[in-house]
């Protein structure tokens, strides 16, 4: 069957360009938000009085942004270019394309007013009530469509790794995305769970870490695995390595959900399935940690000269902490001091902030400047101090959380001779406050390397065009 | 735990699906040059 793509000479990098450049502009808000609620858990009273800037709306808004608007727009923006240039072939349809790209905008920007108005489902992660989930589920169908359209369609016969980690990310989100937003709608924004109890923290926490796993994971995997070997001009270290980590990655993640519930109603037996296969998952996470970083294997001295190098081994570097605290915190013995803590949001921003958002925008300044027909970034100077405040703020962040988290769950547990509890809940709060502000602190710097990433953006576009690559003749075939 | 009734066939569907996709890819010939693959990005574009 022969398909309208196949015939195309040039790549569509238009929606490759549109998703890039939201993916700053989204990164930038999400911060932003994330900044604020930062400040009114320090300062509770900060905005007092005003409904729609509460935090309790505000907390959804931080999320959806950081990870389906920031992190969306990357994953779907460069698995589009990614999967167009190992495939050696246009995408499936640039009409379904546009669709996957506005749709896109429009769940972001409904969330964005949704979410302060107080609408939502309360399952975190999947706040957006059920007329946003319908129009979620319509783009991502497209989404696929066109992904493993790209794929069935290509004009190589091998299909390079990356793509086995970004098909992975859609397949599981679509299922993730369907079976935990079941619900029966009451009203035009107002829906309830098909789930109840135990029953519906078990949907949603195998919803929640398959979020983490397949979106937060294995699509940036993707992403790594095509932008390092490129930003470092080798190969990956072992690509038989890569595709043993992929298979044992997405089959062990799906049964790590009940961490998420130690010590609740859950059962007991699934609380350990949940354990074990967190800890089992620490191998294959390591595997490409391991095989991103020693690509550069007899090219270390390329990290000298390269910031945006550092910003993705760097992030590899978080994503192999995040790894192995992950599944330490997933000990149960070890859940029953954390959890409820402030150490599981410095978990949280370790892998968020470092793993995530540094290979974001590492990926991001390899891929800005060619959109645009440039040589590199407008102002590399610019790329550099954004590595320095992204890594400082992220450790400042993450240093108070651990140390906040550690605290809380000490004071919580202190028992005096008597039995009776040594400390009130609200002397841990208090006793929390200067973390809360050091916290801060960690996240304007992570901030302000976002805003400069915005503005050397603005310049890169600015001074480029926007340039129509053809697609190379037809190799002979693998 | 009634939910486990649909999240654990739901689940061994998945492991199916993916040994399925595992099995494709052994036999229908991903891996036949892999060395070359990894290699491959770095010639394009």
């Amino acid at each position: 069957m022969k398909f309208a793509n196949t015939q195309a000479t040039t790549y569509n990098d238009t929606v490759v360009r549109q998703f890039a450049i939201m993916t700053v502009v989204w990164g930038v808000v999400g911060t932003l938000v994330g900044l604020i609620i930062a400040a009114q858990l320090a300062w509770p009273d900060l905005i007092a009085g005003v409904s729609w800037l509460s935090f309790g709306r505000l907390r959804p808004l931080h999320t959806n942004a950081v990870i389906f608007a920031f992190g969306g727009c990357g994953l779907i923006g460069t698995s589009f270019y990614v999967v167009q240039r190992t495939c050696q072939v246009r995408l499936f349809s640039d009409k379904l394309a546009a669709f996957v790209f506005w749709g896109w905008q429009a769940v972001i920007v409904a969330a964005a007013i949704s979410l302060p108005l107080g609408f939502t489902q309360g399952k975190e992660y999947a706040e957006l009530e059920w007329p946003i989930d319908i129009l979620i589920t319509l783009v991502w169908v497209a989404y696929a469509f066109v992904f493993f359209g790209t794929v069935g369609t290509r004009k190589v016969k091998h299909i390079y790794v990356a793509n086995w980690f970004y098909g992975a990310f859609i397949i599981a989100i679509a299922l993730l995305h369907v079976v935990n937003n079941a619900a029966i709608p009451v009203g035009f924004m107002k829906s309830y769970s098909a789930y109840a109890g135990v029953q519906d923290a078990m949907v949603q926490w195998w919803y929640g870490h398959n979020a983490v796993g397949f979106l937060l994971t294995a699509g940036f995997l993707g992403m790594m695995y095509y932008f390092i070997p490129k930003q470092a001009e080798r190969p990956i270290y072992s690509y038989r390595l890569s595709i043993v980590h992929f298979w044992a990655l997405i089959f062990t993640y799906m049964w790590a959900g009940p961490h998420h519930l130690h010590y609740t109603a859950l059962p007991d037996w699934t609380q350990s399935v949940g354990m074990v296969f967190s800890l089992i998952l620490l191998a294959p996470s390591w595997g490409g940690m391991i095989n991103g970083i020693m690509t550069l294997s007899g090219a270390w001295h390329k990290l000298r000269d390269d910031p945006i190098l550092r910003f993705l081994i760097v992030s590899l570097s978080f994503y192999g902490m995040s790894t192995f605290e992950g599944p330490m915190m997933a000990i149960k013995t070890v859940n029953a001091l954390s959890h409820y803590t402030d150490w599981t949001i410095g978990h949280v921003h370790s892998g968020a902030l470092g793993w995530v958002g540094l290979v974001t925008i590492g990926s991001m300044y390899y891929l800005i400047p060619r959109l645009f027909g440039q040589k590199q970034m407008y102002s590399m100077k610019a790329v550099e101090i954004h590595f320095w405040t992204a890594t400082i703020g992220i450790v400042i962040y993450i240093a108070a959380m651990w140390i906040a988290g550690v605290m809380q769950g000490l004071m919580w547990r202190a028992v005096n001779p008597d039995g009776t509890l040594t400390y009130t809940f609200v002397e841990s709060v208090k006793a929390t406050f200067p973390f809360y502000v050091l916290r801060l602190m960690g996240g304007l710097l992570y901030f302000g390397g976002m805003l400069m990433m915005l503005w050397n953006t603005f310049k890169t576009a600015t001074a480029g065009r926007m340039v129509i690559i053809d697609i190379p003749p037809a190799a002979a075939h693998a | 735990m009634e939910i486990l009734y649909l999240l654990i066939p739901l689940s061994v569907m998945l492991v199916f699906f993916i040994l399925g996709g595992l099995w494709w890819a052994i036999y229908r010939g991903q891996f036949e040059d892999i060395d070359a693959e990894g290699e491959r990005i770095l010639h394009q574009d």
